[in-house]
Formats: C-alpha cells, sequence, structure tokens
C-alpha cells in the first residue's frame, strides 16, 4: 500500500557537455534552471545571505534610523542601507580571505604578507577540524549510518592524541605520526561502540551516540582534573601541554597558523573519495546504505559494514581531535573543540556526503565563522547574525525541494538531488 | 456509461507515451487494454483519471466531451480506480477506508459507523465481495485487499471502474473470484477497463479486448476471433514462443539434497515443515503452492538467506554440508539466486546498471585486486553482458530504476548465470514480466539446466510450474504435500496445493 505516486517520468535536464540536439548554451542555461546539486547549494548561500542582509538593515541603529528618513530624504537612507550593508559584507570578506588593501599594500612594498593572508590562513584553521569531522560524518551517512556522535568521538581523538604527546618522547616525525595515529585510534574506539552495539542488539547509533556525547565530555572534564593528563602545579581544569615535537608544523611559517593539518585534511578527503568510488569496501557501504536486502543477498555482511563504517567514521573525526590539539591549542580543556563534532554533521548536509563537497562546505562554514568574528569586532553587528546565516544555507540545503519552490526551478533528474541518509527506521 | 477517448496523445520529453490512441467502451462491457510494460496503457489510464493531462486528444462520457483536472473530478463523474498498488491505510478498519473522504456522519459530526458498515455490506452483497468491513486492512490477505478497494469505488457511485493489472497480485483461487465480481459488475450494467499483459484472463473475462505497442492501439477484436498466440503477437509486434521448448531431462547426479528441513519465522511459528526433496543435475524440480506456504522461506533457507537459529535438518549441495550457510559461503559454493522480491532483495535500484551486474562478485578477480575495484572492466564487461542478455538500455552506467521490470530482471539473470553455478533457485522469476521477458527468462532456466545446473523453480504460476517442471512439489503450509511429474492433470495439483495429500487425490502418481 504505497502511496499515489503519479508516474510522471520528467526527463532529467541536460548537463553541460551532454550530447544534446540543443545548442550547448541553452543546454547550459535549462541546467542552471533546473534544481540540481550545484543550482540549489549556491542559491542556499545566496538567500542566506540576503537573509542576512535584511537582519542587518532591520537591526542596526543606523539603518534603522534612515528607515526613518526614507520620506523626507530617500537618497540619503538608501545610501545609509547599503553602505552598512557593503560594508558589513565587506568585513566578512576581509575578515575570512583576505583584505585588498593589505594585499596591495603588502604587493607594492614586499611586506606584510603575513597580515594580508592572515585572515585566509585563519580560515583554513577553522576548517582543518570541519573537513575530517564532516568527512567522517559523511562516510557513515552516505551508508545509512547516522553518526550524531562526532563530539564525543572528537573528545576521545583528542584524549588519546594528548597522551600519546606528553607522555612519549620522539624526534618530531615519528612522533606527530604517533599523534596523528593515536587521534584516529582515540575517535576509532569511540565509534566502535556504537558500532558493535548496533550490530549485536539493534540499538540505534543515533541514540547511542547522542548519550556517548555526554559520556565523553564528562570523562575529559574528570581527565582535566585528575594526573596524569591534569597540568602539574593547576587547580584549573587545563591538561599538559604537548611538547613542540608533538606539534603539526605551520606551513608558511611565521605569524600564520595554517599547518600541516590542513593538508593531512584535504588527504584524507582525498583519500575518503577514492574508497568510496573505487574500493570494495566502499562499494559495499554504499550498497548496504542504498539497499541492506540487496547488500545482504549478494553476500555483504551489514552487521560488519556497520561496526566497520562507524569506527572508520569515528576515527577520521578522532583525527579532527587531534589537530585542532597539535595544530593551534596544544593542551585541552573544558569545552574542547567547541561544536565542531556538531558543525560535521552540517557540514556534510552542506557537502551532501562526498568529500569534496564537505572540503568545500567546510571552507564556507569557517570563512563564515571567521569573518563573523571579524565584523563583530569591526562593526557593531554581533556574530549570532553569521550564525543565521550559516543556519539558514544549511536548512535550504537540506531541503532542495523548498529551495526549489522559492526560485522556481524546474525538476531536476531523479537521482541529483539525493536523499542524505536513512532515518530512523535505517 | 460510454466512455470515448479518441485521438489522445500524451508526451513525456522526446518519449511518445501515448499516441493518437482510440478506444471506446460500452456500457456494460468488460473491456481488456492489452500491452506490454511500457506500452503506454498505466499513462492512458492516468490520463482518464485525471492523474495526467494529455497534450491533445479528447474524452467523451455518453457523448459529452470532458476535462478532468484532478482524480477527485473523474471520480464525481463516475469513474473508478484500483490501482496496482492499493491505496489503503493499513491501520484502519475496512469500513474505515471505504468511507474515508465521504464519510456519514451524525449529528454533531460524528461518524456514524453503523450506516457505514450497513451501506457496505448492501453493495458488497450486491456484487459478491466478501469483506468482513470491521477488520483492519493490514490482517487481509492482498485478493481481500483488492476487494476493499473495489468497493471503495463502487461506493462512490463508480459507473466506469478502471482495473489496473488486478492479478498480479492474486493466487489462481483469488483471480477466479474476481473475474465473477467483473462479471457481475458488467451484467449490473457497469463497465470495466480491465488492463494486464496476461493472454489468458484477457480470453477468460473480456467482451472487447484493445492491444497497445509502443503508445499506439495496433488493434481491437472480440475474444471469440482471436488466439493467446494471436494477440501475443500482436502485444509484441512479432511471433512469440508460448510454449516453452525443452527436450526431456536428463538428470544427473544428485546437486541439491534438502532432509528433514525446518524454518520458523521470527515469532517461532514453522513455515517449513520437515521438507525432504532432492534435485539432480539437468533437471528443473519445480515448487507450486499458492503464495505464503513455506516457498519463500525454503528458498532463503537454501541460499543462506534464513537465520542458523531458525533452522533444523541439513541441506546439502553436492554433498558438501551447507546448512545455514552465510549467503556470501552459499554463493561461492555455487548457488545463483533469483530472489523473488527482484526491487528489494535483487538490485540495488540508484546503483549504475554495471554495478548491480557485479553486486556479488565486486570484490573477486577480474573485477577487483587489493581491495580497488576494476571500475572499467565492470563497464566493459557489463556492456557485452547488456548483449548477450538481450538487456534494454541505452548505457551500463544509467541505474537500474531506469529500466522496465523484465529489464531488470534481465540484469539479475545475468549477473547470476554469469558465474560458476551448480544450483539455480530461482523464485517468481518471472512475476509481473511481460510476455517477451517471460520467453527470454524460460529460455535462460531450461538452458542452464541443459548445461548441468540443478534448478530449483518456486512459481506460484500454474502455467509456469508445467512449462519448465520436470517434476513438480507441492508446498502446503510448509510440507511438501507430494512431488509429481508435470503429466498429471492440473486439477491434481490444485487439490494438492489445498492440501490434500497426495495419496488422497485419486488416481495420483507415486512420488519419483
Amino acid at each position: 500500500m504505497t502511496t499515489a505516486a503519479p508516474p510522471v517520468p520528467e526527463l532529467a535536464g541536460v548537463p553541460p557537455g551532454a550530447p544534446s540536439s540543443v545548442p550547448r548554451w541553452r543546454a547550459l542555461l535549462r541546467w542552471m534552471a533546473e534544481a540540481n546539486l550545484a543550482v540549489v547549494t549556491f542559491l542556499a548561500v545566496v538567500f542566506g545571505l540576503f537573509v542576512g542582509a535584511i537582519l542587518i538593515v532591520v537591526t542596526t541603529p543606523a539603518t534603522l534610523s534612515a528607515w526613518g528618513q526614507v520620506g523626507s530624504h530617500p537618497a540619503h537612507s538608501l545610501s545609509v542601507i547599503f553602505s552598512t550593508l557593503g560594508n558589513a559584507y565587506g568585513a566578512m570578506f576581509t575578515g575570512s580571505i583576505f583584505s585588498p588593501s593589505a594585499l596591495g599594500h603588502a604587493i607594492s612594498t614586499g611586506r606584510g604578507w603575513n597580515t594580508a593572508f592572515t585572515p585566509l590562513s585563519e580560515t583554513m584553521v577553522s576548517a582543518t577540524p570541519l573537513i575530517l569531522a564532516g568527512t567522517g560524518v559523511a562516510l557513515g551517512f552516505s551508508t545509512g549510518v547516522f553518526n550524531i556522535g562526532g563530539q564525543g568521538q572528537l573528545i576521545c581523538g583528542a584524549i588519546a592524541a594528548t597522551y600519546v604527546g606528553f607522555g612519549v618522547h620522539l624526534p618530531q616525525v615519528p612522533h606527530l605520526v604517533l599523534v596523528v595515529l593515536a587521534g584516529a585510534a582515540g575517535g576509532a574506539v569511540a565509534g566502535f561502540i556504537p558500532g558493535i552495539l548496533k550490530a549485536r542488539t539493534g540499538a540505534h547509533e543515533v541514540i547511542v551516540t547522542i548519550m556517548l556525547n555526554y559520556i565523553f565530555l564528562n570523562l575529559l572534564n574528570y581527565l582535566l582534573v585528575t594526573p596524569p593528563l591534569q597540568q602539574p602545579g593547576q587547580s584549573n581544569a587545563i591538561s599538559r601541554v604537548v611538547p613542540p615535537s608533538a606539534r603539526l608544523p605551520h606551513l608558511f611559517g611565521g605569524g600564520l597558523r595554517v599547518n600541516v593539518g590542513f593538508l593531512i585534511a584535504l588527504g584524507v578527503a582525498a583519500g575518503a573519495s577514492w574508497f568510496m568510488r573505487r574500493s570494495t569496501l566502499g562499494f559495499e557501504f554504499k550498497v548496504i546504505g542504498a539497499n541492506p536486502a540487496a547488500g545482504r543477498t549478494a553476500g555483504m555482511d551489514a552487521r560488519r559494514a556497520t561496526v566497520l563504517v562507524l569506527t572508520i567514521s569515528g576515527a577520521l573525526v578522532g583525527m579532527a581531535g587531534m589537530a585542532t590539539l597539535s595544530g593551534t591549542d596544544f593542551f585541552l580543556s573544558s569545552g574542547y573543540g567547541g561544536n565542531n563534532g556538531f558543525n560535521a554533521i552540517t557540514v556534510a548536509l552542506l557537502g551532501r556526503n562526498r568529500p569534496l563537497g564537505v572540503v568545500l562546505g567546510s571552507l564556507l562554514f569557517a570563512a563564515l565563522s571567521t569573518g563573523g568574528r571579524y565584523l563583530q569586532a569591526t562593526t557593531n553587528i554581533p556574530l549570532d547574525l553569521t550564525q543565521v546565516v550559516q543556519a539558514v544555507i544549511v536548512f535550504l540545503v537540506a531541503t532542495p525541494a523548498l529551495v526549489k519552490e522559492i526560485f522556481h526551478l524546474r525538476e531536476a533528474g531523479a537521482s541529483k538531488i539525493l536523499l542524505f541518509s536513512k532515518g530512523w527506521g535505517g | 456509461m460510454r466512455l470515448e477517448l479518441s485521438g489522445i496523445t500524451k508526451s513525456f520529453g522526446h518519449l511518445l507515451a501515448n499516441d493518437h490512441v482510440d478506444l471506446v467502451v460500452e456500457q456494460g462491457e468488460v473491456h481488456c487494454l492489452l500491452g506490454e510494460n511500457g506500452a503506454g496503457k498505466t499513462t492512458l489510464m492516468n490520463i482518464l483519471f485525471g492523474l495526467l493531462h494529455a497534450d491533445s486528444g479528447e474524452v467523451r462520457i455518453d457523448g459529452r466531451p470532458v476535462r478532468f483536472a484532478d482524480p477527485g473530478d473523474a471520480v464525481r463523474r463516475g469513474i473508478g480506480m484500483v490501482h496496482q498498488h492499493f491505496m489503503l491505510i493499513p491501520v484502519f478498519s475496512v469500513a474505515e477506508n471505504i468511507v474515508l473522504g465521504f464519510e456519514p456522519l451524525k449529528r454533531l459530526g460524528f461518524l456514524d459507523r453503523r450506516r457505514a458498515r450497513a451501506d457496505i455490506r448492501r453493495v458488497s452483497e450486491e456484487f459478491g465481495l466478501e469483506v468482513d468491513p470491521d477488520a483492519l486492512v493490514e490482517d487481509l490477505p492482498v485478493g481481500a485487499q483488492q476487494r476493499v478497494e473495489i468497493l471503495k469505488a463502487l461506493m462512490r457511485d463508480a459507473q466506469l471502474l478502471i482495473l489496473d493489472e488486478p492479478t498480479a497480485v492474486l493466487t489462481p483461487q483469488e483471480t477466479q473470484g474476481l473475474f465473477r465480481v467483473i462479471r457481475s459488475l458488467a451484467s449490473s450494467g457497469r463497465s470495466v477497463l480491465f488492463i494486464t499483459h496476461k493472454l489468458k484472463e484477457v480470453l477468460a473475462v473480456a467482451d472487447r479486448i484493445t492491444v497497445m505497442r509502443s503508445g499506439r492501439v495496433v488493434g481491437s477484436t472480440g475474444p471469440a476471433g482471436t488466439t493467446e498466440a494471436e494477440l501475443a503477437s500482436m502485444m509484441v509486434g512479432r511471433d512469440v514462443e508460448l510454449v516453452v521448448k525443452k527436450e526431456v531431462a536428463k538428470p544427473g547426479p544428485v546437486v541439491l539434497e534438502v532432509s528433514d528441513l525446518s524454518v520458523v519465522d521470527d515469532r517461532g511459528v514453522t513455515v517449513v515443515d520437515h521438507a525432504s526433496f532432492e534435485v539432480r543435475s539437468g533437471e528443473i524440480l519445480a515448487v507450486a503452492g499458492v503464495q505464503g506456504n513455506g516457498q519463500t522461506e525454503l528458498a532463503e533457507a537454501i541460499t543462506g538467506l534464513a537465520e542458523r537459529a531458525h533452522l533444523s535438518g541439513s541441506v546439502r549441495l553436492g554433498g558438501r554440508d551447507i546448512t545455514g550457510a552465510t549467503p556470501r559461503r552459499a554463493l561461492k559454493a555455487g548457488i545463483a539466486n533469483v530472489p523473488e522480491d527482484r526491487q528489494t532483495d535483487g538490485l540495488v535500484l540508484s546503483m549504475s546498471i554495471a554495478d548491480n551486474l557485479v553486486l556479488d562478485v565486486y570484490n573477486q578477480a577480474p573485477y577487483a585486486r587489493h581491495g580497488a575495484r576494476d571500475l572499467a572492466r565492470a563497464r566493459s564487461d557489463g556492456q557485452a553482458k547488456l548483449k548477450e542478455f538481450d538487456i534494454r538500455a541505452a548505457s551500463v552506467d544509467d541505474p537500474v530504476s531506469a529500466l522496465s521490470g523484465g529489464n531488470q530482471q534481465k540484469v539479475i539473470v545475468a549477473r547470476e548465470l554469469s558465474r560458476p553455478i551448480k544450483l539455480l533457485v530461482a523464485s517468481q522469476p518471472t512475476r509481473g514480466l511481460d510476455v517477451g521477458s517471460i520467453e527470454y527468462v524460460h529460455r535462460r532456466i531450461v538452458a542452464e539446466r541443459d548445461k548441468g545446473a540443478a534448478v530449483l523453480l518456486v512459481s506460484s504460476e500454474l502455467d509456469e510450474v508445467f512449462a519448465l517442471g520436470d517434476r513438480i512439489a507441492v508446498m502446503y503450509r510448509g510440507r511438501i504435500v507430494g512431488i509429481v511429474p508435470p503429466s498429471v492433470s492440473r486439477e491434481k495439483v490444485g487439490l494438492m496445493m489445498a492440501g490434500v495429500s497426495e495419496p488422497e487425490v485419486e488416481g495420483a502418481v507415486r512420488p519419483l
């Protein structure tokens, strides 16, 4: 008893370059007018920024008073509104990518390169854990496993990396290799637990991973006030500081904090992309994610896959915890990792569970965060505004049907917009 | 009601689904619309029912042109439709489902259940549609659910009833029951438009037959003036062999040996009850039975899909014990499995044809090495299989969901028969397929037998059982009632399917 499915085999829009009787530019126009992945994501970003603009206009004192004079001095009011908006989004760009004037200065004088590139470097630093954790979460989603335990796995990875960081004494290269592996192993353990529980008892991974987040969070809080993790001579909840040999080297030296962790993140994303497209295990994961019954009939072991995917997913998220520790923080404290474990879910959604998408989504997300902080520092527009923009973008990316309605797009080919994952039934 | 469709044309992109279709259904007539999957029957019916709108053409009722904006319009004008997939709410009672949307109300807006029940009883008695108005729909067998759908349409005063592939889900007995209902509807002056691709049914029930192919009407005739063979060639566009050509089996050594096999389901109910039989190399053992008598579970137990803890007894393949083996071990032991529910168990619909063709060998040479897949090899071999197995697809990169049912089944057959196999387990291999695909799948199964494989065919279609089986095992409530040669009469097998044990069937032949 399925619901009525009006059988309308609407033909897929022709992607650019596809063989078609219509000219290429018309095919391109058609592609741009249909609700496919790229178009939906782009429009979601545009719409998010548009909502942000409205919020700025209706909340900033300067523009509010300008509104009052729309009747008497329309030109003046509009110019105030537009200059406020321009300043705000200009500040976000300056704060997250680069400042054109600083770059110009660096080019003309040959000095001040660091200042010019600091915003971009900060964006890359923020994106690093998001890429790692987002790739891990996306791997689970595309296998039909909802890993909501990013925060807990990230904390576990960071704890393991910290122990190896201060507990082992080695030259930098082997030490760092061990630290990276420890981060992955810590996250893997935290992912294995919900995996084995689901495979053996059927306990739903959503509930187990959410609950484990609290357990690991409190485990961290406990360890931070207990030797040997606690910084000796401290009563604060702060861990020992890892030595320089356990720190990820900066990529460009000087004041730019962007470090090897960013390259590791890109490498992991590329590896995950290969894994899902080309490896036999990745194929198994995809089949089981799309149709577990068919996978079973074809001889695949869905339980084993569940355990494996949660373990691997946890390992990647654990590396995110390591990346922040060894890249920028060098010690753990209460509240470590911020919201990266949850934001990982968001960027996995943004990137539609594809590693390249996760990288782009993470960069966008990180740019909005660093830009938002700069915006807050230079104007009096609060950081919350950029968080609203982020939320609107994610909301729209997650609801392609809504974007299709708002922008009157045509139906895309059936396979273009994928569901992210199965729901609770999975 | 007299319905006239003239010049109906509907295209989807460059696909012409209906091309100037003309059709007239007289009052009190049972009109069969015959055609293969993809011939445009369902599109035409959806236009008639207001679900789709024609690009051009006209619908007339009793001579007056009508235009339906939506199904509600069509219902108000006396058209009822019973879809292939039922539109019922499982947790509601029969009466609740039937009155949904036009509930008889008491004062204060309460549902008048008494009146609803009485109305349903009256209509169901008039047409011989037995249903208990208070039963929950989810507890009813499929045949009864269909009667609920028909009642629903009749209660809304349908003068023309469209039945879309109504017998696809029914047992032979239920089909006979449905035909009696259709006749009584026609004799009450209602018209029935019956969509199908099954030839026997058409000849049994139709007053008038219209055949469609590739979106066009290719002919219209009465049942007296035609034969199955003639209808089949009209449908397919060429001559079709309705009888499977096969030599007498030359059975070799025993391949599959099932002894004392019992299977319980998740609730602990015994679904296969001490089954014992063997299948030899070079022969087809057909398992007949009404759907739901343990055939599915028997096939699952052999192919490794049953839980080990649910099994007792033994399954041996070529002398080796494979009782409770994992699906992968069963596969590696040389069992090919064409599962009953091809879309759920046989295919990953969202994935490409090439991927589906290697679904059970993706991790073996030549399709993988050191854990990395050879995608180019999977594509090129897939391309070759499209030709070899006559799979009609533009490219191996297309998702399997884009294929017709027949071509989807050919993908499974191609995959399963591309491995070296000792035993082929085929469950309902032609259910829902068009004539051309049925013919093809049957030929392949016989060819596999002739190459020396043992074949276990599970089918609830007696035609298929008699056409293919070298021996016929009949199952009833999990037991194998008897094993008989295909020379026995259909009536005997029919009686055995109803549980009459073989010695009780007069003149039955002893098991081989």
